[in-house]
């Protein structure tokens, strides 16, 4: 007798699940919730990259009448188009992030093309006046946070040797590690960088490999570009080395060791999206920022850093978030001896020369192939 | 072996009690073939409800997403299909070498190779019409992948190395490969932030099958399933290799040419996931770049597994599989399950199938009356 | 810390044997746990999923008690239950052991990002390492000297398995159930049971090598950790002669070859470093290639072995 109750009661459950499931959509529409859809290629707490969307994420979660959905560890294939269909489809998302590199294209122009009347916004800068117009790029120039942490990085390096652990040698990390370079010769002019690619965006072994490699070359000041900085932190605050973070605070995990870092600010950027979504307001197709549009930020200063190091910092953290400084500024001079931008000439962030950067910088140990 | 007896004689006094007419009468072996599969895929989803119950999640609710997720749509049809497509391929470049005795898992790597050369086969036409340039990349993938995998195959027969690890060492020495030309030599020069390969052209490129989101590999799939199959069982080819498979010394006394055989075999087996190559190539991205290794080959292998290495039973399988991926993006949505369910339940039904093969010949359901 | 010296390129050669120390460990006991269970006459290919269990229950329990040590032995527990599941799955009649081990790597995987979700944010306590640098005044000499004890411990755990292989009788009953399963039989002795045991043995042995994983080099716990090593360290049992001192040596030779390419980065030798990244791999398949042949194959090799026969 007991069991043919519960038996009945699953079903009834079961059952309530159905129609509430197919009602779902409609509920969506009858509320007027927003609902936005969140994409990333890895883990959500992985300390660096997705980590850093999912507080931007999350930060959309605390605003009334906005739902987010979220999914991560969607490869870059057919797989992620799928995925955005079905948070279409099924949850009503219209408006789409999907966070990595490689989803847009072909895959988010595909979508967007297929919901004209939707919005998908990509981190990365490639939109053109060829792709849809209801697709839409943004992009942070954070290679100003990391202008900022190399001059930390320079006043603190007492072997005057940095080390930078990157992933691929592709424009957007090459920006980073000579944005860096630039920051630390303002501190020491004679200040090298040792670069080692791993080949690839997440190889937690490869990454310990040249952390400890570069440490046993002198180095000891560190930063990173790859998708979780946890191991290149971790294993240089072990070594005894300071270490500058990437995508989002590390703080935590080496306390004493950690100087500063680069960190996206999405939780500033997704509300302002989000609320220019929600009042019907388009959002620009190509939106880009550094320091002073809130898109990037430099972490709180770790206690070894040095009044003198947080001084000039801070000027230039305020001069660029003011929005008269250029980093990129001529001359300069890579590190096989050709001059790539020219004496008089100023780079500023939004030039697109900057975009297609396939130089290191000279002071700056490594080849781009 | 007296509890097999009696195991036997059990369940055939279950089949007479509920008045069944014993299947073995009727069907055969086939039902054995497919029921005791089955049975296995209920206990492994009740396992997994049983876990995510574990962790406070409802089962039924579980049960339910994952049916929306895959099969409860037109949508989910599609995506389940979508999914499926590139996994018969890669399946049969288990399950072919599988008539022989080999057990190769190295199809990942041969749909690597596969996308690389129909991408420099595209790339060397560039003036040709689509359809000539679309054979020119489907030969190509499928030699390349051929012979990746056939290496393997020459290194088992002339050297003795074993076939499941150096298959597998190719994987990781194609993903290498992949990513040097892709960086390198091969490389765009406009695809600054992602290194790919220059694109093949929108023209070359394969679209849908009419009516649906689903691109043409997956009728390529189920083409090159049926022909594996008809190849197998119904050809004197197949005949040999299936013998050689089951005893190499008593092939060998009869006269076949085993070399012969491992070679041929695992070239169509390499050919069949370089063609999956080629359609991720052509019908998906556009071009080659690291994303092409998305463990499309690894999926295969469990296909092929839970197929019974059997290229006709790939088809459902990697649809079924094909199915309970695209309802993982449902569970994590709407149960908050994290992505790697999906790997736990996928390697549940592949423990539970493999152990479930005891049960062969040991029902008497299917025994019929002795 | 102290300046480190200038001293060119013999970088490479010291990095190359930091590394290979580090990152042969795990390779070290996987190698011997296969070995092991190898010699009774069972292939694991499962060890990948179990190395990743065993890195995530290490990390965890040392998360939740504070001390790696019992990380480790967590692990290694975990590791022997993977293995009794492998065991008690092969032990079924008609079960091909090969495909399990998949099915297991495939499982293990799943259920190890399953469970240690929750674990990839919090920094748990490391494993220590012993300074066996004390005496130089080079930093570089004295990070490559600076060795964890489970290293040590597996360096030492290969010659006594040769020795118990060798000399005692529970190795006379493994090593019999691998030549012949009748002569085990005829012992008195259930194959299966024995078959058990040393898988047990060999998947203890994985889990710890999957803890140095999580607990000491990388240091940390992601869905990355492990690139097949589980399953080459397979391999390197093979073209090492199922011999554990050869194991040994094999894995060193392996970590070595790992180190290698960001070795050569790291003095601005960077041309092809995919491939260099991929040098473990070609090496074992060249390896294997020169040594197996088709006449005498996988000479040494247990006869009860599934791939020999």
């Amino acid at each position: 007798m007991t069991f043919d109750k519960i038996s009945r009661r699953r079903v009834l459950q079961g059952t309530a699940a159905l129609t509430l499931g197919t009602a779902l959509p409609l509920r969506g529409a009858m509320a007027a919730e927003t609902t936005i859809g969140f994409i990333y290629v890895g883990s959500r707490d992985d300390y660096g990259y997705n980590q850093a969307h999912a507080a931007g994420a999350a930060a959309l979660k605390k605003m009334p009448g906005i739902k987010v959905v979220e999914e991560e560890k969607v490869p870059e294939t057919d797989a992620v188009e799928k995925t955005m269909e079905s948070m279409i489809n099924l949850d009503g998302a219209t408006l789409l992030f999907p966070t990595s590199f490689g989803y847009y294209n072909p895959h988010m122009i595909k979508m967007a093309l297929k919901f004209p009347k939707l919005r998908f916004e990509h981190c990365g800068g490639l939109w053109s006046d060829k792709d849809p117009k209801n697709a839409g790029s943004y992009f942070g120039y954070i290679d100003e946070a990391q202008h900022v942490a190399g001059i930390v990085a320079g006043y603190s390096t007492k072997s005057g040797k940095l080390g930078f652990v990157a992933a691929k040698p592709i424009p957007q990390v090459l920006r980073n590690i000579n944005a860096f370079t630039l920051g630390a010769k303002l501190a020491n002019p004679k200040v090298t960088t040792q670069v080692i690619f791993t080949g690839d965006w997440s190889m937690p072994v490869k990454e310990a490999e040249a952390t400890n490699g570069l440490i046993d070359q002198g180095v000891d000041v560190l930063t990173c570009h790859v998708d979780g900085p946890k191991t290149v932190v971790e294993n240089a605050a072990r070594r005894g080395a300071m270490v500058c973070g990437y995508h989002v605070n590390q703080s935590v995990l080496a306390p004493q060791a950690y100087l500063t870092g680069a960190e996206w600010n999405w939780e500033v950027l997704y509300p302002r999206f989000a609320k220019m979504f929600t009042s019907g307001e388009t959002i620009p197709n190509f939106y880009r920022g550094g320091l002073k549009e809130e898109i990037v930020k430099v972490s709180p200063y770790g206690p070894m850093v040095s009044e003198e190091a947080k001084k000039k910092a801070d000027e230039v953290k305020a001069a660029l978030t003011a929005g008269n400084y250029v980093i990129f500024k001529g001359p300069l001079v890579d590190n096989k001896g050709n001059t790539v931008v020219a004496s008089g000439v100023s780079r500023g962030q939004t030039d697109p020369e900057l975009e297609k950067m396939s130089y290191l910088l000279d002071g700056v140990i490594g080849a781009t192939s | 072996m007296k509890a097999d007896a009696d195991t036997a004689s059990t369940t055939a006094g279950v089949g007479e009690f509920l008045r069944l007419p014993p299947f073995g009468r009727k069907f055969g072996a086939w039902a054995e073939y497919i029921v005791i599969p089955a049975l296995a895929l209920l206990a492994s989803l009740v396992l997994f409800g049983i876990f995510v119950a574990l962790f406070g999640k409802n089962p039924l609710d579980l049960y339910f997403f994952m049916y929306q997720g895959a099969f409860g749509t037109w949508f989910s049809w599609q995506n389940t299909l979508t999914r499926a497509a590139p996994l018969i391929l890669t399946a049969l470049c288990t399950a072919l070498p599988a008539q022989l005795g080999m057990v190769i898992i190295g199809g990942e790597g041969a749909l690597l190779i596969g996308a690389l050369c129909a991408t420099s086969a595209a790339l060397a036409l560039p003036a040709a019409p689509p359809l000539v340039v679309d054979v020119a990349m489907a030969f190509a993938g499928m030699i390349g992948g051929g012979l990746w995998i056939m290496l393997s195959g020459a290194l088992r027969q002339y050297r003795g190395v074993n076939e499941t690890i150096s298959s597998l060492l190719l994987v990781y020495i194609a993903l290498a490969v992949l990513n040097f030309l892709v960086e390198g030599p091969m490389r765009d020069p406009t695809s600054l932030n992602k290194p790919s390969t220059p694109e093949i052209g929108a023209a070359n490129m394969i679209g849908s099958i009419p009516g649906t989101d689903v691109h043409w590999g997956l009728a390529f799939g189920i083409i090159a399933a049926v022909l594996s199959y008809i190849l197998i069982y119904h050809t004197v080819f197949g005949f040999a290799a299936r013998v050689a498979g089951g005893n190499i010394r008593a092939a060998k006394v009869v006269g076949l040419s085993v070399g012969k055989l491992i070679l041929i075999i695992c070239f169509l087996a390499g050919a069949a996931a370089g063609l999956a190559g080629m359609m991720e190539v052509a019908a998906v991205q556009g071009r080659t770049n690291a994303n092409l290794a998305a463990g499309y080959g690894f999926a295969g292998i469990l296909v092929a597994f839970l197929a019974r290495q059997n290229p006709l039973a790939v088809i459902p399988v990697a649809v079924l599989l094909g199915g309970i991926g695209a309802s993982g993006g449902l569970l994590q949505r709407r149960l908050g399950l994290p992505d790697a369910s999906v790997l736990v339940l996928e390697g549940t039904i592949f423990v539970m199938v493999l152990a479930s093969d005891s049960l062969y010949g040991r029902l008497g359901i299917f025994k019929g009356k002795s | 810390m102290a300046a480190p010296s200038d001293i060119g390129l013999w970088t490479v050669p010291l990095a190359v044997f930091g590394g290979a120390v580090r990152v042969s460990t795990p390779f070290l006991f996987v190698s011997l746990g296969e070995c092991i269970t190898e010699r009774s006459g069972r292939i694991n290919l499962g060890l990948e999923g179990t190395l990743v269990m065993g890195a995530m229950a290490g990390y965890g329990v040392s998360y939740l008690t504070g001390s790696p040590w019992l990380g480790v032995l967590a692990a290694g527990i975990t590791g022997a239950g993977m293995g009794a599941l492998h065991a008690a799955i092969c032990g079924l009649p008609r079960v091909n052991d090969i495909a399990v081990g998949i099915a297991l790597m495939l499982f293990g995987i799943g259920l190890a990002f399953y469970l240690g979700k929750p674990l990839i944010e919090p920094t748990a306590p490391r494993l220590p390492s012993i300074d066996f640098g004390w005496w130089s005044d080079i930093p570089q000499v004295r990070a490559a000297l600076r060795i964890n004890v489970l290293f040590l411990f597996g360096v030492a755990l290969a010659p006594i398995l040769v020795w118990a292989l060798r000399t005692t009788r529970w190795g006379l009953i493994i090593r019999t159930a691998g030549e012949s399963a009748d002569a085990a039989l005829a012992m008195g002795y259930s194959v299966n049971w024995i078959r058990l045991r040393a898988t047990m043995f060999g998947g203890f042995l994985a889990g710890i090598g999957g803890s140095f994983l999580s607990l000491f080099y990388p240091g940390s716990w992601n869905e990355g950790l492990s690139s097949g090593q589980g399953i080459t360290a397979v391999a390197l049992v093979i073209f090492a002669r199922w011999n554990p001192m050869l194991c040994m040596w094999a894995s060193l030779l392996f970590g070595g070859a790992a180190a290698l390419g960001p070795a050569l980065q790291s003095i601005g030798f960077s041309y092809g470093y995919h491939l260099f990244n991929a040098a473990p791999y070609i090496l074992t398949l060249l390896i294997m290639i020169a040594t197996c042949s088709p006449k005498r194959t996988l000479i040494g090799a247990p006869a009860e072995l599934s791939i020999t026969r």
